[in-house]
């Protein structure tokens, strides 16, 4: 775009600036007992202050309450929302951006703010407003235009209980590449949660790379041939800058091992064995440890690893204790 | 009062990488390049430098770089703030660590792609790719991602190494409960707990169950020092920084050092430690009370050793002794700690220091206390401080 362009497309996306997204939305149900259980359930939260009445009368609650984190659900649109994708304020400014190449969209963060415990009988309604679109930016994804949404949560009495802020980032894709986008058609059903990726940058991403490749590499200093992980520029021993990698056995021993239990992470499956490995090259890794049951594990077993696809997107490390003879 | 610098520090090596439209590298290399031939300018090796300072701004962490470098425990290390104001900012910071012995070298640097990388010009923010979020990028695939499961992968090691068990961190969230108990500024005023209730809590992440992590909490603490000359006319008992340091022991990741030799100890408060006993002449046996930071139950532990109240891996029989309990050896969190007071990142610990030190503590023990231990979050790079009070000048 030249800058004449330009300026006409910010005009355009700046005049729904303020805008409400549509009516507000009140929720199908009011906040009940049934949809906390099942939240509950699903989270892994045996917090007795959402299931279990008696406990939760003599609590400092005085009562069953919804989990905090449950705010949003309540006055979402529901299983229609897969069908007819619904034409609001936001998507129509979305197809603006995509409609000038910014067809990237990435959820960056969002911040929730909770004004007071919901009980079973409150009814919800969500109001959501464009507050803001900042200039446009240069990130790593490529130019774009990070966009706030603010909504406003209401009670019957029409209170406000919380108030979320949920921003997201429209960009043209770095490479060009409209299939980048994750957004930009109307008919994707969501995707399941994947393992938080690590960034990749010059002083790591060859090493993701090799993993990608089903190659676990270990750098090594090209002057003082010294071995060390995590990678970095330069060789602690002789400050050289130069380093090739060797290709890890991936054998090794348990040096120490954690399972977390909680909180759990979408995209993660819990009881989850993390550990870090004495490889018997020498150096140290941190990685899962798979094929076992985690109260088996223990410091000092042999373990051997493989590089596997965990989820739709990640290819990673996983270590199994090792074969008995091997 | 004067600040007393004159003449005590001198600049002795300087360098510049080549300057480009695109350097080809990472900013953490450049930093790197950059810092090792200044030291050669100056004909110092990486194991002179102690001390490091550079911009907030940089995105080349200062650990990072020392580890890159092959520079060692690092005694000072600080960022300053404001942009290009901070030029002339790391000198002074480097200046007043020289002149009061707080670091014998200290090397300044600032690093960026400013041209091929992020580009002040196109605004700030967007998808940074930092040193730091090059870190986590090691461990956040795994799910390895929250403080508990850092703290806890130290202290599985350190329970196969000693005879550590969860009757020593029960003893530590027990006591801090005890504190908070009868507290009434605590969150958990007049609510104890006993070993079922203990037992009976979620799992966090092995060893940890729900009362062996701290708080969430809201609030603020604040701390005012002024000089001890002027202390001796204000309103309160005047009471006296006897030391202070702080130490990034070499080797060092944030919440993540799992590549030293072992990693059943917190090395960087060790040195710490002993910097602030050598700075005062103190020794363990002269202090009568702690505020231990106590994000964990274990990390009070590993504390209590650097600071010499027992020897490396003997924590537990120091604390089943009933060491922290107000009639014990070392009254330790008497305000609840994080576990149980509240989660102001220490620095509500200062404040209960002070109250110690003055004999106002809300659990004031029996004991007179004359000095008092004040530590810092470990894990990450850490410190510590020794208070007295005047009657120890
Ligand atoms: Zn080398």
């Amino acid at each position: 775009m030249n800058p004449e362009e330009t300026q006409a497309f910010e005009e355009k996306i700046y005049a729904f600036i303020g805008r409400e997204n549509g009516p507000p939305k009140k929720g199908h149900d009011a906040v009940n007992e049934p949809m906390i259980r099942h939240w509950a359930e699903i989270m892994g939260d045996e917090s007795p202050v959402y299931t279990d009445s008696e406990a939760a009368i003599n609590s400092s609650k005085g009562g069953i309450i919804a989990p905090p984190s449950m705010l949003q659900t309540w006055s979402m649109e529901g299983y229609s929302m897969a069908g007819d994708f619904v034409q609001d304020v936001q998507r129509g400014l979305h197809n603006v951006f995509d409609e000038h190449g910014y067809t990237g969209v990435l959820g960056t963060n969002t911040t929730t703010e909770f004004f007071r415990d919901l009980k079973p009988g409150d009814e919800v309604t969500a109001h959501t407003v464009i507050d803001s679109i900042s200039e446009q930016k240069a990130t790593a994804r490529g130019i774009g235009y990070f966009i706030e949404t603010v909504t406003t949560f209401t009670d019957q009495d029409g209170e406000d209980v919380g108030r979320q802020v949920f921003r997201v980032l429209k960009f043209v894709p770095a490479d060009g590449d409209a299939s980048a986008s994750s957004e930009s058609t109307d008919d994707e059903s969501p995707a399941a949660p994947t393992r938080i990726a690590s960034p990749r940058g010059h002083d790591n991403g060859w090493w993701w790379n090799a993993i990608d490749e089903g190659k676990m590499l270990i750098q090594r200093c090209k002057n003082c041939q010294t071995l060390r992980h995590p990678p970095r520029p330069m060789c602690g021993e002789c400050q050289s800058i130069e380093w090739d990698s060797i290709e890890s056995s991936m054998e090794g021993e348990v040096f120490s091992f954690t399972t977390l239990h909680y909180p759990k992470i979408p995209g993660y499956d819990y009881p989850l064995c993390c550990a870090v490995i004495s490889l018997n090259e020498g150096t140290r890794i941190v990685s899962n440890i798979v094929g076992i049951d985690h109260e088996d594990v223990t410091i000092g077993m042999k373990v051997k690893g493989n590089i596997e696809q965990v989820d739709e997107k990640t290819m990673l490390p996983q270590f199994y204790p090792a074969q008995a003879g091997e | 009062m004067n600040a007393n610098i004159k003449d005590k520090a001198a600049i002795v090596g300087v360098a510049n990488t080549e300057f480009s439209k695109n350097s080809g590298r990472s900013e953490l290399q450049l930093a790197a390049e950059a810092v090792a031939a200044a030291l050669d300018d100056a004909g110092l090796k990486p194991s002179d430098v102690d001390g490091i300072t550079t911009f907030t701004m940089d995105t080349s962490d200062e650990i990072e770089v020392a580890r890159a470098v092959g520079i060692g425990d690092l005694n000072f290390y600080s960022r300053v703030p404001h942009g290009g104001g901070a030029a002339t900012g790391l000198i002074h910071q480097a200046v007043m660590a020289v002149a009061t012995g707080m670091a014998e070298t200290v090397v300044c640097y600032r690093s960026l792609n400013g041209r091929s990388g992020h580009r002040f010009s196109g605004g700030v923010s967007g998808d940074i790719t930092t040193s730091d979020a090059i870190h986590w990028g090691w461990y956040m695939p795994y799910g390895l991602l929250t403080p508990a499961s850092w703290v806890a992968m130290f202290t599985q090691r350190y329970m196969h190494l000693t005879n550590c068990t969860k009757d020593s961190l029960f003893e530590v969230a027990y006591t801090m409960r005890q504190h908070a108990a009868s507290n009434p500024a605590a969150l958990f005023y007049q609510k104890p707990f006993d070993r079922a209730e203990y037992n009976a809590q979620k799992k966090i992440v092995d060893p940890f169950q729900l009362y062996d992590c701290c708080l969430e909490s809201d609030g603020a603490s604040a701390v005012v020092i002024t000089s001890t000359e002027r202390a001796k006319d204000l309103k309160q008992p005047g009471v006296v920084i006897k030391a202070v340091a702080q130490c990034a022991a070499a080797d060092m990741e944030v919440m993540t050092s799992f590549y030293r030799d072992e990693i059943a100890a917190i090395p960087s408060m060790d040195i710490a430690a002993q910097t602030a006993y050598s700075q005062c002449g103190l020794t363990a046996d002269d202090i009568d009370a702690a505020i231990i930071y106590d994000a964990f139950s274990p990390i009070v532990l590993w504390q209590l050793e650097s600071w010499g109240f027992c020897k490396h891996g003997e924590a537990h029989d120091f604390v089943m002794d009933g060491a922290l309990r107000l009639d014990g050896r070392l009254p330790t969190n008497t305000h609840g700690g994080q576990l149980s007071e509240a989660y102001i990142h220490g620095v509500n610990g200062i404040v209960e220091a002070t109250r110690l030190v003055r004999g106002t503590s809300v659990n004031q023990p029996g004991k007179t206390i004359n000095h008092a231990l004040v530590t810092a979050g470990v894990g990450v790079p850490t410190g510590g401080a020794l208070l007295g009070t005047m009657d120890t000048l």
